[in-house]
């Protein structure tokens, strides 16, 4: 068997009296989408937060790739291989597309502390941020102002930038939000393309693409995960359906 | 007539802003020669001192605009190198050593060197300490730093407490007659170029890009990657190395200096400078602090209530000139004729 690219083991976060992580255990092994799903308040995203290192934990710990990183801040652990696309998104609003991409091009060869290289007019990488962009629905926008994009471009741009940061994990909260059903569509095939470059833990509500894409799914409810299996039997697992998609399908 | 593209100006693109930067620079070569021409000669030393303010309110600047961290203490950096000029010059006039280490001197070459490098030294420790902190608790850390300065050279009586220290002749420079201050403006001219070159540099480097990133998302940068803390310090090192230049240059063109060139409204009038010129652009704060001189020669003639009128200025800036009194002139520039296309 592989070794997990994320091993998250015990994980607990609490916010004052509410325990926002409750003994979280899970893990990703190397080309797989593992989706995370649950209510609205379940979690997910406090989730993502302590795995990316935004958010410290209170208790349990974080392996990429078997190296524990739990004590290690969020740009470490980036710069580890270990990309974020976010529920809200965020992205660099004053600059063009190119930019935005171009930004996670060049922090990523590591070369920020340069005092000299006038990077705005570097034609490399430009030329390779061109080339991250190309094929996306964003080929052609890439000299728009990110501030002046559709909601469903800037998450296409957040999953463009987070793949030019070239990571071996991703983590994506909620990328299919507030998409319209084309938008979705398009954004399942970007990520089932992906499979072969980098894990994914994938958390959606967006069922159809819960079921297109993932290969493992698990149910987490008031910070717990209640199951994970395969797609198929978390379908019929009781405890989920009551718990989650029961409720779904009746609303 | 063509219509007028009003944003037409602040786009232009390609070699236009380095070919109007050079053009600056040779009216402002010639100024000496103009002014005594047209018999005002005090314009040179005006615009000494707007190049000198130039260079720090850039420097705070590059901090502010670009890294958006309000330092509301800046005025201790200039302060600083203005010390460093000055407690030299006394040390070598008295030919006593400084702390009982270090001999003093009156050699431009070294004094400005030592001034940049002690205020970054202070820049360092401040910042350290004051950017472990944000918002509004940044800006008063760092005016409580800058004032605790401002405290500590009034009661160092060995270097003239509250008076300041005068430092008797400006520093020298090999094969430069500095007692003349048409040869002084051209120091200050030169050193004003290549800091503002430099300057241009370092806002498009990869350093001046990520500082720029983290003003506009922090979470973003960090997600790429970006250890926010460690490249805000080193910003805030630079940027108060600028600050200490120009403070170094104001003490030789005034030969004198004292604790109120590190007094909170110093620092405040530097923000003014920046505010006035148009903050985050190359040079507006140039712009702001020449506007600002120009402003206060002017307003200061007419009536002791000086301040009041700036005042009424700098609101309307604020409230209407989005980007200050650079965003003006490019906006007014677009409207000259043959500048449509
Ligand atoms: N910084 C915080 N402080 C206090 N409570 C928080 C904080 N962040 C999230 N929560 C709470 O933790 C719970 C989980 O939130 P979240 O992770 O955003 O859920 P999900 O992403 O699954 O919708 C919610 O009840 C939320 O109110
Ligand atoms: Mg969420």
């Amino acid at each position: 068997m592989t070794a997990p690219l994320l091993q998250v083991t015990g994980l607990v976060k609490r916010f004052g009296g509410l325990t926002a992580t409750d003994h979280v255990t899970l893990d990703v092994v190397p080309g797989e989408i593992h989706a995370l799903i649950g209510p609205n308040g379940a979690g997910k995203s406090t989730l993502i937060n302590q795995l990316c290192g935004e958010l410290a934990p209170d208790e349990g710990s974080i392996a990429i790739d078997g190296a524990e990183v739990t004590a290690l801040s969020a740009p470490e652990r980036a710069r580890m291989g270990l990309a974020r696309t976010f529920q809200v998104t965020c992205l660099l609003d004053e600059e063009t597309v190119l930019w935005n991409v171009a930004m996670a091009l060049d922090v990523g060869r590591g070369h920020s502390f340069r005092f000299w290289r006038d990077i705005r007019r570097d034609e490399s990488l430009t030329a390779e941020a061109r080339r991250a962009l190309a094929g996306t629905g964003l080929e052609g926008r890439a000299g728009v102002t990110v501030s002046e994009l559709s909601h469903g471009e800037r998450k296409q741009l957040e999953l463009v930038t987070a793949l030019a940061q070239q990571p071996r994990l991703l983590l994506l909260d909620e990328p299919m939000a507030g998409l319209g059903h084309v938008e979705s569509q398009a954004m399942i095939g970007m990520l089932a393309g992906l499979k072969s470059r980098c894990g994914m833990l994938l958390v959606e509500h967006d069922m159809d693409a819960v079921f297109a894409l993932a290969d493992r799914v698990s149910v987490l409810v008031y910070g717990r995960i209640i199951a994970t299996d395969l797609p198929g039997a978390i379908r019929e697992n009781p405890a989920v359906r009551e718990a989650y998609l029961g409720e779904g399908e009746e609303a | 007539m063509a219509d007028i593209d009003l944003t037409h100006g602040a786009q232009a693109p390609g070699r236009a802003p380095l070919l109007r930067a050079l053009a600056a620079l040779v009216v402002l070569a010639a100024l000496p020669t103009l002014a005594s021409a047209l018999g005002y000669p005090a314009l040179t030393s005006l615009v000494t001192r707007i190049l000198i303010y130039g260079i720090a309110a850039a420097s705070l600047n590059f901090i502010l605009g670009y890294g958006g961290l309000v330092s509301f203490g800046h005025a201790a950096f200039f302060g600083i190198g203005g010390y460093v000029v000055g407690i030299l010059y006394q040390n070598y006039s008295d030919e006593t050593l400084f702390l009982g280490l270090v001999p003093g001197s009156n050699q431009m070459l070294i004094t400005l060197p030592a001034a940049v490098l002690v205020a970054g030294a202070f820049a360092a420790v401040i910042g350290a300490l004051s950017l472990r902190t944000g918002g509004v608790q940044f800006i008063m850390i760092t005016l409580a730093f800058a004032q605790m300065l401002f405290f500590l050279f009034v009661s160092l009586k060995a270097y003239g407490g509250d008076d300041g220290l005068i430092i008797r002749r400006t520093n020298e420079l090999p094969g430069l007659n500095m007692r003349d201050k048409e040869v002084v403006y051209y120091v200050c001219l030169g050193i004003a170029a290549l800091f503002f070159a430099g300057l241009a540099r370092l806002i498009r480097s990869p350093f001046g890009n990520v500082l720029n990133g983290l003003r506009q998302n922090e979470r973003r940068m960090v997600a790429l990657g970006v250890a926010p803390y460690r490249y805000r310090l080193v910003a805030f090192v630079l940027s108060g190395m600028g600050a200490g230049l120009a403070g170094a240059l104001m003490a030789n063109f005034l030969r004198f200096v004292s604790p109120d060139m590190m007094h909170w409204t110093k620092s405040g009038e530097l923000l003014i400078m920046v505010i006035l010129g148009g903050v985050g652009t190359l040079f507006g704060p140039l712009i702001g602090a020449a506007a600002y001189l120009v402003l206060e020669t002017l307003l200061a003639s007419w009536t002791e209530y000086w301040q009041l009128g700036l005042g009424l200025v700098l609101l309307f800036v604020v409230m209407r000139a989005r980007g200050g009194v650079r965003a003006l002139i490019v906006a007014l520039g677009a409207l000259l004729p043959g500048r449509q296309k």
